[in-house]
């Protein structure tokens, strides 16, 4: 799993050479295993005056069996999380309580620690609110930056009506469910209606899930995920792609549909095949994708053509068919890409349809909100996988090391993320698209 | 009268797409493709640690040592280890008669679900030791004293080095089959021309039928390989006609590669269950299996062809179910060669074979061709013994339920001068 350098620097002497000459050394990043606690540690939590958050913060944490404490306990204390609820901070001048907790709390964290900013929308209230908290993003971002160990930080926006919807993306956030994902910011929408799950190990129990491309590589790990979460997934890919699908679909219990998703007849096969085995579906996860690079000046219109049929046209298709037929508490999940954000050479095919992606998620998302259901995208960064393995040795170190984290993202890590956007628990994230890159240089 | 207990349904297929001899799985056995085809099957299904009333499959060449080839690959695949299985074996009517035995225990309420299916690689074939050496080995195990057992290693010889290879022929008369097919061939005068457009329509038929994404739920690659290899879609009447003679009279024959199946590797499995255990599992049934009839003939005094048995199952079937020849949607006629599909189809319009041969009054009548074969069979797909009446079944029905209702006819030749037949419904 770990790479060759990340590995040779997590030896005795590796970490010493390191230190010596001032090699980053890439943290063994905390991932999540059922049964794992929310939290490896106690958890500090801190508030401006006049902040709203921190009860409900205190209460969910609780409730997932953290210990949270909200002063610190000095001495040797480590803490796994540092969660700060600036929603009070209402003027620019009130900005400093940020320093006023984090800096004294900094260095008591635990390997894999993760920072926490709460606070409200920044287009919500007068000028000054407004500003001030938008400052909160600056903060968090460069606080990510300097984590040492693994650690992240991320900011979570959370609107007026959405306190008591935070459980999930606490739980995420605090967990190592979310080991690569750093220096991100997420809006909580309002009044959604969450549905908490018995088991928090198996939020997805009894669900139906269809994830594309699941043969291999991340969305073999997003049916892997989504089936250890208790949904039963129906593994979809080309049928070329057959063999490898049908391993997966054997080890989570789950099935096999092979079908092209850019096939005229498959968004009615899809949704035929949904709702006469299963009666409908709970989560649909647009994994499959391609690249067809070609610089702009040598692209030509097949490479163009396949790389937005099936990694942006195909979705919208299927959409049209999934959306009627989506149960209660309906989940649409994407996959965009960092280069949909950033862009990147030879991909402007590849980099519209991930950009596109995102814009379809917050196209349909006031409509999924209607029908109590949601839509969002997680955009990998550098992730190990069978495709990046054959990079040259060049580009796969610089998209590997360029990132807060020092170090490539596994499958699991994007997995992690859209199980978190699949939860029914996650009903106050939509249109959000979350980037799963341990804070890359790249778009940032 | 036809059975009247309740129905058994087909409710989906698997199998991994069919090598030629000695291509992808060569070094694939027996079981290392059934139980590919079975966990292809459980995955499209949602299966894995179910326990199926039964699995019932077969090999026509098979290795001493897969006396329980069936349950060996049920141990292996994800199904539950608690699920029975046994082998059955007849010639090339193994896969539909593996199918009919489980659909059989599902109308009388022995079990609610089970699979059917077979398998057979000619790459991987049992090569055995031949007799005398056998002979000999058996009487030293059973000898008593060094002396004994001395004077029978002296009486090892080379020839008792040249093993036993499985021949394509039948023991009593020593003729390949394809050799037997080329002697009724000639008795029905077939033409080469009308072989071979059958054979191109196979290919051109399965094609279209890949392109169209039918096989997308029927089939799991294997080993690399998406499609049956044997598969020529531009193949054309004029490519055919240059072929060789390879059976009959080499210069006045008229069956050639393109027109009898190759050898060839492969498995394929059927999964049926009650309509009661569909419909709580809400698996959609494709077809229902209505009937079926084996016919018999005797071959070996020369008095009908080797592969003509469907020519009497088939009227017999007709007769117990009422119904017509003209009277079926889809024809499925496994295309051991073009010639022995044409035979068939001559004998049944000629009124002297029909009135003698059937006791009937005229002919048995023509079957359109337009409704023959439509998504491929044995010439183009290849045809790995045992494997392709599970092929045929999940086939046809396949096409049942995409026309929504109606009728199919299947049938199946096999050696040994048997016929197996059936009819599905949708």
């Amino acid at each position: 799993m770990a790479d060759r350098y990340q590995t040779l620097m997590n030896t005795g002497v590796g970490r010493q050479v390191a230190g010596t000459v001032g090699l980053p050394v890439p943290e063994r990043l905390r991932r999540h295993t059922p049964g794992d606690p929310v939290a490896h540690g106690p958890v500090l939590l801190g508030e401006a005056p006049g902040g709203h958050l921190a009860k409900h913060v205190q209460q969910a944490l609780e409730a997932a069996g953290v210990e949270v404490h909200t002063t610190p306990a000095g001495g040797d204390a480590r803490y796994a999380a540092l969660i700060f609820d600036a929603s009070g901070v209402a003027d620019s001048t009130q900005l400093r309580q940020l320093q006023q907790f984090f800096t004294p709390a900094i260095r008591s964290l635990l390997p894999s620690a993760r920072l926490l900013v709460l606070g409200t929308p920044p287009d919500h209230g007068d000028a000054r609110r407004r500003t001030a908290q938008r400052a909160l993003e600056g903060f968090t971002r460069s606080a990510g930056k300097e984590m040492r160990r693994g650690a992240t930080a991320n900011l979570i926006y959370v609107a007026d009506g959405a306190e008591s919807g935070m459980d999930s993306t606490l739980r995420f956030f605090v967990s190592g469910r979310s080991a690569y994902v750093s220096g991100q910011v997420v809006t909580l929408r309002p009044d959604a209606d969450a549905a908490l799950p018995d088991d928090w190990d198996r939020p997805l129990a009894g669900k139906v899930a269809v994830v594309t491309g699941a043969a291999q590589g991340i969305g073999a790990a997003i049916a892997r995920t989504l089936a250890r979460d208790g949904a039963h997934v129906v593994c979809l890919d080309i049928p070329a792609q057959g063999e490898p699908l049908q391993r997966v679909a054997n080890g989570i219990g789950g099935e096999t549909l092979q079908l092209d998703i850019t096939a005229d007849d498959a968004p009615a096969r899809i949704a035929e095949h949904l709702t006469s085995r299963h009666g409908g579906v709970d989560v649909v996860v647009h994994n499959a994708g391609v690249t067809r690079d070609k610089t702009l000046a040598g692209m030509d219109e097949q490479r163009w053509d396949m790389a937005i049929d099936i990694n942006l046209s195909a979705e919208e298709r299927i959409n049209d068919a999934v959306i009627p037929i989506l149960n209660e508490h309906g989940r649409i999940v994407c996959v965009s890409s960092l280069s949909g954000i950033a862009g990147n050479r030879g991909q402007t095919n590849y980099a519209a349809s991930k950009s596109g992606v995102i814009g379809m998620v917050q196209a349909l998302a006031p409509e999924l909100a209607q029908r109590n259901a949601t839509i969002n995208a997680a955009a990998p960064g550098f992730i190990e996988t069978a495709m990046t393995a054959k990079m040259p040795f060049g580009v796969r170190e610089a998209g590997r090391r360029m990132n807060s984290l020092n170090q490539g993202g596994q499958p699991v890590d994007v997995a992690e993320t859209i199980a978190w956007m699949a939860s029914p628990a996650s009903a106050a994230v939509n249109g959000q698209v979350v980037r799963v890159c341990g804070q890359s240089l790249l778009g940032a | 009268m036809p059975p009247t207990a309740r129905r058994a349904a087909i409710l989906g297929g698997n199998r991994i797409p069919f090598a030629r001899q000695n291509g992808p799985y060569a070094n694939a056995s027996n079981q290392d493709m059934l139980t590919a085809a079975l966990d292809g099957l459980v995955a499209r299904f949602a299966l894995q640690g179910e326990r199926a009333g039964e699995v019932v499959a077969g090999a026509v060449l098979k290795h001493a040592r897969d006396f329980n080839l069936t349950r060996e690959a049920v141990l292996g695949s994800q199904l539950d280890p608690g699920t029975p299985a046994y082998d059955l074996q007849q010639a090339c009517g193994t896969g539909l008669e593996t199918t009919i035995a489980v659909a059989n225990k599902i109308a009388l309420g022995q079990v609610e679900w089970g699979i059917s299916g077979g398998v057979d690689t000619t790459s991987d074939a049992p090569i055995a030791i031949n007799d005398d050496l056998r002979r000999v080995l058996l009487e030293f195990n059973a000898a008593k004293t060094p002396q004994q057992r001395a004077r029978i290693v002296g009486k090892l010889r080379p020839k008792h080095l040249i093993p036993e290879i499985p021949r394509n022929a039948e023991p009593r008369t020593g003729l390949s089959m394809g050799g037997h097919a080329a002697v009724t061939a000639e008795q029905w005068e077939i033409s080469r021309e009308a072989q071979d457009r059958l054979a191109m329509e196979s290919h051109h038929n399965l094609a279209a039928a890949y392109d169209r994404g039918f096989f997308d739920d029927l089939l799991t690659p294997y080993l690399g390989l998406d499609r049956d290899q044997n598969l020529r879609p531009d193949t054309d009447v004029d490519k055919l006609a240059k072929l060789p003679v390879v059976f009959g009279d080499k210069e006045s024959g008229t069956m050639t590669p393109g027109n009898s199946t190759p050898l060839s590797d492969g498995a394929a499995t059927v999964l049926l269950g009650s309509e009661e255990w569909a419909n709580a599992r809400s698996l959609p049934v494709l077809a229902y299996l209505v009937d079926a009839e084996v016919a018999a003939v005797d071959y070996v005094h020369g008095e009908e062809g080797l592969l003509m048995a469907p020519a009497y199952a088939i009227p017999r079937l007709l007769e117990r179910n009422g119904l017509s020849l003209d009277e079926f949607d889809f024809y499925e006629f496994h295309e051991a060669f073009a010639s022995t599909v044409l035979a068939t189809f001559a004998a049944w319009e000629d009124p002297g074979f029909c009135k003698e041969r059937l006791g009937l009054d005229g002919p048995l009548g023509s079957v359109p061709r337009d409704r023959l074969n439509v998504a491929g069979s044995s010439l183009a797909t290849g045809h790995p013994f045992a494997a392709t009446g599970g092929r045929i079944v999940a086939t046809v029905a396949k096409l049942l339920a995409e026309k929504g209702s109606g009728r199919a006819l299947i049938s199946i030749c096999a050696a040994g001068g048997q016929g197996v037949v059936a009819i599905l419904e949708r």
